[in-house]
Order: C-alpha cells, then sequence, then structure tokens
C-alpha cells in the first residue's frame, strides 16, 4: 500500500496537483500568522512588545526538532527498505531543517541579549539544539560527499539515526538541567500555560511553517526526482536508451506520438 | 519618526531585537525557497532538453 503510493512517478504527479495548494495556502496563513504576530497579539506584561519574537522563535524550534524526525524514519525506512522515494525525502528535507534550525539560534539569540543580558550561554538546551544544527550540516555535507547519490544517501541515513539520541535531550534538557532556558509552555502534560490571545497566532504561525514546510520538501523532491531522471538518462544514453526508463516512461505518451511522425 | 508608525516601529524599545529576527527569519526561509525554486527550474529544463535530445537521436 504505501510503496504503491511512494512510487515516484506516482510522487511526480500527486506533487504536481498538491503544490500550489499547499505553496499558496503557506503564503495566506504566514500572512495571517505575521499580521497576528505583529500587530494583533498583545505586548507581554513583562517582555513588552520583544515577546513577538516568539512567534517565530518557538515554532522554528518545532520545525527543527519535527523536521529532523522526519529526516531520521525516512532515513530508517530507506536503510530498511531501501525505497528510493525515502531516501530522496530525506535528502531533501534536511536542508530545510538547517533552516529552521539556524532561525530558531538566530532569533533565540536576539530575544536571550535583551531578556537574558547574553545573547548566549553554553547551556544545555542552546548547546543541544546546536549539535541538532551541526548534525543537519553533517547529514547534507555527507549525502552530497559522494558520486553515486545513493552511497552518499546510505551514509547519511546513519548519521540522521544516530542523531537521533539528540532529540530528547533537547526536549527535556530544560527539565533535567537547571537551564536559562524556560521549560515548555505549550508542549507539555495538562494544560499550555500561556495565554489564549499568544496562543493562537502561535498556533497558526507553526502551521505556517509546517505548510512552508511541506512545500519546499515536494519542491526540492521533484527537483532531485528530475535530477536522478536526468542522470540516468546521461548515463544510459548511448547503449539503449530504451532501458533507462525503467518504471517510468522516459518520454511522456503524449510526446512519444507527436514525434513518432517525424 | 514619530506618531503611532513610529511607536509602532520602536517596539517598544525592543526594535533592534524584533525586527532583525524577523528580518533573519524571511532572509534565510525566502532565500530557501527562491534557492528550491531555481534548482526546480533547472532539473525541469535540463531533463526536458535531455529527453528532446534524445527523441530526435531515435
Amino acid at each position: 500500500m504505501i510503496s504503491r503510493l511512494a512510487n515516484p512517478a506516482r510522487f511526480m504527479r500527486s506533487s504536481a496537483a498538491a503544490l500550489p495548494w499547499c505553496g499558496w495556502s503557506a503564503a495566506g496563513v504566514l500572512a495571517v500568522g505575521l499580521y497576528w504576530a505583529l500587530v494583533a497579539a498583545p505586548p507581554d506584561y513583562q517582555q513588552g512588545e520583544a515577546v513577538r519574537i516568539m512567534y517565530i522563535h518557538v515554532p522554528a524550534a518545532w520545525m527543527a526538532l519535527g523536521v529532523y524526525l522526519f529526516v531520521a524514519v525516512a532515513s530508517g525506512v530507506a536503510l530498511v527498505w531501501r525505497h528510493p522515494l525515502a531516501e530522496i525525502a530525506a535528502a531533501a528535507a534536511a536542508p530545510i531543517g538547517a533552516a529552521f534550525t539556524f532561525v530558531c539560534l538566530a532569533t533565540g539569540s536576539l530575544w536571550g541579549r535583551p531578556m537574558w543580558g547574553t545573547w548566549w550561554v553554553w547551556d544545555a538546551r542552546l548547546t543541544s539544539v546546536l549539535v541538532l544544527f551541526f548534525l543537519y550540516l553533517g547529514y547534507i555535507a555527507l549525502v552530497n560527499a559522494f558520486d553515486e547519490p545513493s552511497r552518499g544517501a546510505k551514509a547519511g541515513s546513519v548519521l540522521a539515526l544516530v542523531g537521533v539520541v539528540n532529540l530528547p535531550i533537547i526536549k527535556f534538557s530544560v527539565d533535567w538541567w537547571n537551564t536559562l532556558h524556560q521549560p515548555a509552555s505549550v508542549m507539555r502534560l495538562g494544560a499550555p500555560r500561556i495565554d489564549v490571545a499568544m496562543l493562537v497566532p502561535l498556533l497558526v504561525m507553526a502551521a505556517g511553517f509546517l505548510l512552508l514546510f511541506l512545500a519546499l520538501l515536494m519542491l526540492r523532491m521533484r527537483a532531485a526526482l528530475n535530477e536522478r531522471k536526468a542522470l540516468a538518462l546521461r548515463l544510459n544514453s548511448d547503449p539503449a536508451p530504451a532501458r533507462v526508463a525503467g518504471r517510468e516512461r522516459a518520454v511522456p505518451a503524449h510526446r512519444a506520438v507527436g514525434s513518432g511522425g517525424q | 519618526m514619530t506618531g503611532e508608525l513610529g511607536r509602532y516601529l520602536a517596539m517598544g524599545g525592543y526594535a533592534v531585537f524584533v525586527w532583525p529576527a524577523y528580518g533573519v527569519t524571511l532572509a534565510v526561509l525566502g532565500g530557501l525557497a527562491w534557492q528550491s525554486w531555481l534548482r526546480y527550474r533547472a532539473s525541469a529544463g535540463a531533463l526536458e532538453r535531455l529527453q528532446r535530445e534524445f527523441r530526435t537521436r531515435r
């Protein structure tokens, strides 16, 4: 069932239909979320207007963790079932996760300066997120270090799976160690400790980031599939062009018919 | 700058932290989206050219 849905040709068709919807809804939700975060949401009684950084910092942090989990699960599927789409998905998601992690670190630093009086401290939460950022960079470098895409993907998958141990460390670092970073306000057992007037724009921004991730994931997977197909065409072009097509048709049917008479 | 807009942009004295935070986010995520789009366009164009070349050779 899953392998039927995850067939590359089928993915190209369904993502072509889903991508515009996903991209435009991401833009729309983010526009609403930004207005809410920057204008409509109230200032904090202690932090004043600086609390507005939260609306990008916290969703970016959620995405940094969530995307890493996605990369790790896709890597596991690629290693165990050797599914080509899984390794392409993992490799396509990693730069997006790295971008979210960087946004999380940068905005956290800009928030820490006025609230804590420092841009950076080497405490458990901040350091473990920095490690996450380096895991992303290491994964990306490893995947691109091989001429043959699938060999790079295999090496990267192992790194991605090993790096999973960092996720619970990040999540529980604020509970296990006494850090400058505050503990969770939303992702905790029991009701969120945050007012609805701030929780709603926060969740809207998180939804916008999630939609943006899905749109960019599909776009980057489509690009990677195009590149692999072009590589296969070029490698096999001399002996037998027909064999290249493999599971997919190298030439779309309507074009093949059109060129047949020429 | 004075008036309502100036007061808004000042962000209660936190302007130098709030606006760069949103600026960095826009630059990083916008840059990634732009790069992804360019890469997709380039990959689709290259594949199209290869496939056309293929057909003429056959």
